[in-house]
C-alpha cells in the first residue's frame, strides 16, 4: 500500500506491506534506525515517537495507519547537530548506560514538557513509566528531566 | 522516588586527585546515543540481506519426527532455512566444558532429532523481509512426538524423571563435594546447631532492552565470516564456533559496536551466531538476525535457579559463626551452554563476608526441560551470597541476636586483609562494618524503632534489611578445572592499543565490548593523565573488532574486570607509548636522555628549556611519514600493544583451593519496607547502597552501576520470574507477564561509597557492577523482620508475603 509520511520535516513515500508496524517501517525502509525495539507488547517504549503532536509507541501502530501524518523522532530533536538542554542534562545527570531506552526516554520526555513545562515530580515519573531502562534504575533519568523542567 | 530522591556520600576520598583519573568526567559515548545515532546490531544493513526467523518448539520435550520446508521455501521472497540434519552434517557438537556425564551430551546449534524445551530452535527461516520470514516460518510443518517433561529440579534425578540427554545417561550433569577446614571439629565445637531444610533462589535474568542479533557477511573468496553482533564476550563465542565449524579461528571476525545492555546474557548466543554463518554460505547473502522479545524470554540465557537444602550451621550462643554444611542443587536448564562453570564460580566468595572457616557444600547441577541458564549479573555468586546472608538472619532470628551484631561479630575486618578465605581466595582489601555503618546511617537505622511502632499504630509492618555483595572480579579460568580438570585453562588476559598516529592522533583501541560502562570515556581518562594531555586529544575507536589486534584470548565485557583488565591493559599500552615518545625526543633533541624531559600540552619538551617542544603532531608524523635520517637503532613505532596479565596460579583441583579472582569489591545495601498485612502488598519507603570498589576512576560511572543493580534486585525479588507450568510452558514470555520495574517503582535511594584500593592491580581498582545481589537479600531480610516469619525464597511478590502472614 503507498504511504507517505513527513518524518523530522521530510516527506517519504513508500509501498508498504500492510502488516508492517510503524517503527519497522522507520528502522528498516526509512533506515531512521534511532527509535529502537525493546518489546513485541508495547510495554517498553524504546519505540516511542510523536505522530501529529501525540506521544505514541511506534510498534503499537501499523505503517498504514500512520499515512498522511507527521513524525517526530530522536533523530529529530537536535538543532544543526546540538544537544538540546534536555540531551545535555541527560549527558550531566550520567541518565544513560547502554543508550538503548535513551531515544524513547527522550521523546517521552519532550512530549511531556511539551505539554507541561513545570511538571512536578510525580507527573516526571508518571511521564515515563512507559519507557523501560534496564541499566540505570531511572533515578539518574527523572534528575535529568526534572532539571530542565521549569 | 521521593522529592530528594538520591543523594550521594563519599565521605572517604581516599586522596586528592591530580589529572583525570578519579574525575566524574561526562561521558563520550552518551552524544551519539542522544542523537539517535549509536550503531546496534539492528541498524546495520547489507545490500540483499535476508532476515533470518527461528521456527520454535512448542514443546518442552519431544521427538521431532518429521520436518518439511518445502511449503516455506517455496513462499515468494524466502531465500532459504536451515535444518538441525544440516546442522549437524555441517558442524560438530559444541565443545562441552563439563566432565562427565554433562560432557557426554552432543549440543548442535539447532534441535536435532529431540526438543527439549518450548522455545528451542528447530528450522532457520530467511528471506527478504522480516514479516516474510516471521509469516514464512509458519509454513514450516514438524511433527512432534511429545515426551514427559521435568521441570522441577528436585525431581530430575527421581527414578522415573525422563531423561533430556540419552548421552549422559541421566540428568546429572555435574556434580563436586566442596570441604574446607575441619568440619566435624566445628559441629563439636558449635553450642547450637542451626538447620534449614530448603532456600529456594529462583531463576530470572536482566533482560537487557536490546535483544540478541547479528548481521553476518561471509566473503567466499577468503571463505570468512564477519560477525557484526552484540555478543558480548567474543573471545567465549570464537573458541566455541571455530572448532564446531571447523574452522580457524582467523576465519570469524567479530565486531560490535554499541550493545544495549547484556549483564551477561549476552554470552552464550553462539548458537544462532552458527546458524547464521552456515546460512551466509549456503544462501550466498548476509544474514540479519534479531529476536524478537518472546524469543528471548523463552530461549536466552536465564539466570541459575539454585536450592539449598539440609543446610546446618555450626554456631557458638554468642553468634559466633563456626560453619556451615549445605546442599547446593543447580537447575541448568536443557543445555550446557556455560556450565557448569556455575559450579566452581560461586567458590570466589565461598565465606560472604564472613570469618567462618568450616564449609561443605556439595554442588549438583542437573537438566530439566526449560531454556539453558548462563551467566546473569552477579552469576553463581549471586545465589550463593543471598544464601550465605540468609543464613546469617536466619541464625539471628534463632538466636534472638540482632542481625546487625551478628554481622559485625562475623565480618572479616579491615585489619584482616588482605584475607585469605578457607579456600584460598585472597579478599584484597575491604572494611565491611565501615560499610554497614555508613549504609545504616543513611537509612537513619536509630530512628527505626520509632518508626516501626508508628508503621504498627497505621497497621502497617516495618522492616529492615541487610545484604551484601562481594563483587568478585577478574577471574582466574584455572578455577574451570576444578570443573573438569582436563581443560587447559587459566589466568586471563586483556588488551589495548595505543598509538600515536601521523598528525598526532593519540588513538586507543581496546579489547572489550562495553554495553553501557563507560569504557570509552574511562579509558580516554587513564590516558590522558600518562601523556599529560587534554582528555580531547584521546580517540577511543568504539567497540571491539577482532581484526584490530586488540583481541586476546579473554576480550569481552563480563564479570566484572575492566577496571582491571581493560584499564590496566590500556595504562600498559599508553605507558610504552610514553617511553618510546621519550626515545625519539632524545633522539631528535640530539641525545637529550629522558630525565631531562617530559610530555606537556599535548607534546614534549625539555625542561630546563621549554621552547625546546615537540608536538605529538611531529613525533607520529617524524615516525610515520618522514623518517630518513633517524638513528638506525632507534627501536619505536609509536603504535603500541600491551596485554595485561594478571598474576594468577593454577588452583589446586584436589584441594579445589587457590586464588580465584583477583579483586574483591563490596555492596552494602539496606532496605526498609512496609508491609500491609492484609494484602501482602509492600512498597520499599527506604534504600542505602554502599560501594568500594577500590580506586574509581569516574564514580559518577561507578554509581550508575550500583544504581542499575538495585533496581535489578527491586525487580527481581518482587516482580520478575521465570515461572514455568508443570508442561514446560514458560508462564513470563514477554514484559506484559514479566513485569521489569518502571520508574514509579523506585524508592527513595541513597548512594553512599568508600574507597578501599586494591594492593593488587596496576590502578588500585577493582572490577565492579554486579552488586544486584545486596538488594534481593535487603529486601528479602526486611520481609522476614517485618513480618517475623523466615523468608526463604529470593522472590517474593505480594502474594507470597501475604501468604507468609496466614
Ligand atoms: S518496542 Fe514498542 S513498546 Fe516495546
Ligand atoms: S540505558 Fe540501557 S536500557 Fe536504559
Amino acid at each position: 500500500m503507498d504511504v507517505s509520511v513527513t518524518v523530522n520535516g521530510t516527506t517519504y513515500a513508500r509501498d508498504v506491506e500492510p502488516r508492517k508496524l510503524l517503527i519497522h517501517f522507520l528502522r528498516d525502509d526509512l533506515d531512521l534506525t534511532g527509535s529502537h525495539i525493546g518489546c513485541d507488547t508495547g510495554n517498553c517504549g524504546a519505540c516511542s515517537v510523536i505522530v501529529d503532536g501525540v506521544l505514541v509507541k511506534s510498534c503499537m501502530l501499523l505503517a498504514v495507519q500512520a499515512d498522511g501524518a507527521s513524525i517526530e523522532t530522536v533523530e529529530g530533536i537536535s538543532e544543526n547537530g546540538e544537544l538540546t538542554p534536555l540531551q545535555q542534562s541527560f549527558n550531566e545527570h550520567h541518565a544513560l548506560q547502554c543508550g538503548y531506552c535513551t531515544p524513547g526516554m527522550l521523546m517521552s520526555a519532550t512530549a511531556l514538557l511539551r505539554d507541561n513545562a513545570s511538571p512536578s515530580d510525580a507527573e516526571i515519573k508518571k511521564a515515563l513509566q512507559g519507557n523501560i531502562c534496564r541499566c540505570t534504575g531511572y533515578w539518574n533519568i527523572f534528575e535529568a528531566v526534572k532539571a530542565v523542567a521549569k | 522516588m521521593t522529592e530528594d530522591s538520591t543523594t550521594t556520600v563519599a565521605p572517604a576520598p581516599v586522596e586528592v586527585q591530580k589529572g583525570w583519573a578519579g574525575q566524574s568526567v561526562k561521558r563520550r559515548e552518551d552524544k551519539r546515543l542522544l542523537q539517535g545515532e549509536g550503531v546496534f546490531v539492528d541498524d546495520i544493513k547489507r545490500h540483499g540481506m535476508g532476515y533470518l526467523h527461528f521456527v520454535r518448539s512448542p514443546y518442552a520435550h519431544a521427538h521431532i519426527t518429521r520436518i518439511d520446508v518445502s511449503a516455506a521455501e517455496a513462499v515468494d521472497g524466502v531465500y532459504g532455512t536451515l535444518t538441525g540434519e544440516e546442522v549437524a552434517a555441517l558442524t560438530d557438537p559444541f565443545f562441552q566444558i563439563s566432565s562427565a556425564p554433562g560432557a557426554n551430551i552432543k549440543d548442535y546449534s539447532l534441535a536435532l532429532g529431540k526438543v527439549r524445551f518450548v522455545g528451542e530452535p528447530v528450522v532457520a527461516v530467511v528471506a527478504e523481509t522480516r514479516e516474510l520470514a516471521r509469516d514464512a516460518s509458519e509454513l514450516v510443518e514438524v511433527d512432534y512426538e511429545p515426551l514427559a517433561a521435568v521441570v522441577d529440579a528436585r525431581h530430575a534425578q527421581d527414578a522415573d524423571a525422563p531423561v533430556l540427554h540419552d548421552d549422559a545417561e541421566g540428568n546429572l550433569m555435574w556434580t563436586g563435594l566442596y570441604s574446607w577446614g575441619d568440619l566435624d571439629a566445628a559441629f563439636a565445637e558449635a553450642d547450637r546447631v542451626i538447620e534449614i531444610p530448603e532456600l529456594h533462589f529462583h531463576r530470572f535474568n536482566s533482560t537487557p532492552l536490546e535483544c540478541d542479533g547479528a548481521l553476518v557477511e561471509f566473503n567466499r573468496g577468503v571463505e570468512q565470516w564477519t560477525i557484526h553482533t552484540n555478543n558480548q564476550f567474543p573471545g567465549f563465542a570464537a573458541i566455541m564456533m571455530g572448532p564446531a565449524m571447523k574452522v580457524g579461528l582467523d576465519k570469524l571476525r567479530f565486531v560490535t559496536q554499541d550493545i544495549g545492555g547484556g549483564f551477561g546474557n549476552k554470552i552464550t548466543s553462539h548458537p544462532q551466531l552458527v546458524v547464521c554463518c552456515l546460512l551466509a554460505r549456503k544462501l550466498n547473502r548476509p544474514i540479519q538476525w534479531t529476536e524478537w522479545r518472546t524469543d528471548f524470554h523463552l530461549s536466552m540465557s536465564h539466570g541459575n535457579e539454585r536450592w539449598f537444602r539440609d543446610t546446618k550451621v555450626a554456631v557458638k550462643d554468642d553468634g559466633t559463626l563456626l560453619g556451615f554444611r549445605t546442599k547446593a542443587l543447580d537447575d541448568a536448564g536443557a543445555w550446557l551452554r556455560y556450565e557448569p562453570l556455575g559450579g566452581v564460580i560461586w567458590a570466589q566468595v565461598t565465606p560472604g563476608m564472613y570469618r567462618w572457616r568450616h564449609i561443605e557444600l556439595d554442588f549438583t547441577q542437573v537438566a530439566t526441560n526449560k531454556a539453558p541458564v548462563s551467566p546473569n549479573r552477579g552469576y553463581s555468586r549471586m545465589q550463593h551470597l543471598w544464601f550465605t546472608e540468609r543464613v546469617i538472619d536466619i541464625v539471628a532470628k534463632e538466636l534472638d541476636l540482632d542481625p546487625v551484631e551478628v554481622r559485625k561479630k562475623n565480618y572479616i575486618r579491615a585489619e584482616d586483609m588482605p584475607y585469605e578465605t578457607p579456600n584460598g581466595c585472597v579478599y584484597d582489601s575491604g572494611d565491611y562494618a565501615r560499610m554497614l555503618d555508613l549504609a545504616l546511617e543513611l537509612i537513619d537505622y536509630d530512628a527505626m524503632a520509632g518508626r516501626k511502632a508508628a508503621a504498627k499504630e497505621q497497621g502497617k509492618l516495618l522492616g529492615v534489611g541487610i545484604g551484601s555483595t562481594l563483587d568478585s572480579g577478574t577471574n582466574n579460568f584455572g578455577q574451570s578445572r576444578l570443573i573438569n580438570p582436563e581443560l587447559q585453562f587459566s589466568g586471563n588476559n586483556e588488551v589495548a592499543t595505543v598509538k600515536l598516529d601521523i598528525f598526532g592522533e593519540i588513538v586507543v583501541t581496546l579489547g572489550t565490548t562495553p554495553q553501557g560502562q563507560g569504557h570509552e570515556t574511562t579509558a580516554a581518562q587513564v590516558v590522558a593523565d600518562i601523556l599529560n594531555c587534554a582528555l580531547e586529544d584521546v580517540h577511543v575507536r568504539a567497540g571491539h573488532d577482532s581484526y584490530w589486534n586488540s583481541h586476546a584470548g579473554f576480550s569481552g565485557t563480563y564479570a566484572s574486570q575492566f577496571a582491571v583488565t581493560g584499564l590496566s591493559a590500556v595504562k600498559g599500552a599508553t605507558e610504552m607509548l610514553r617511553d618510546e615518545i621519550f626515545k625519539l625526543a632524545g633522539a631528535v633533541f640530539g641525545g637529550v636522555p629522558a630525565e631531562a624531559l617530559e610530555l606537556a600540552d599535548g607534546g614534549i619538551r625539555i625542561k630546563e628549556n621549554p621552547d625546546a617542544f615537540l608536538p605529538f603532531m611531529a613525533c607520529g608524523a617524524i615516525i610515520n611519514a618522514n623518517n630518513a635520517g633517524l638513528p638506525e637503532d632507534l627501536d619505536v613505532t609509536l603504535n603500541c600493544r600491551y596485554v595485561y596479565r594478571p598474576p594468577f596460579e593454577v588452583p589446586d583441583v584436589e584441594t579445589k583451593f587457590g586464588n580465584l579472582t583477583l579483586t574483591y569489591a563490596a555492596q552494602l545495601h539496606v532496605a526498609v519496607v512496609e508491609i500491609d498485612p492484609e494484602t501482602g502488598y509492600y512498597e520499599i519507603v527506604d534504600y542505602a547502597a554502599v560501594d568500594d570498589c577500590g580506586k574509581r576512576i569516574n564514580p559518577q560511572i561507578v554509581e550508575g552501576q550500583v544504581m542499575g543493580a538495585t533496581a535489578q534486585a527491586i525487580g527481581a525479588v518482587i516482580h520478575e520470574t521465570y515461572e514455568y507450568d508443570e508442561d514446560g510452558n514458560l508462564l513470563t514470555p514477554n514484559f506484559y507477564d514479566y513485569h521489569v520495574p518502571h520508574a514509579l517503582d523506585m524508592p527513595p535511594l541513597a548512594t553512599g561509597a568508600i574507597e578501599s584500593p586494591s594492593p593488587f592491580t596496576p590502578l588500585g581498582t577493582k572490577g565492579m557492577g554486579e552488586g544486584g545481589g545486596a538488594g534481593i537479600h535487603a529486601v528479602c531480610a526486611a520481609i522476614q523482620d517485618a513480618t517475623g516469619v523466615v523468608v526463604t525464597d529470593s522472590h517474593n511478590p505480594y502474594r507470597r508475603v501475604w501468604e507468609m502472614l496466614r
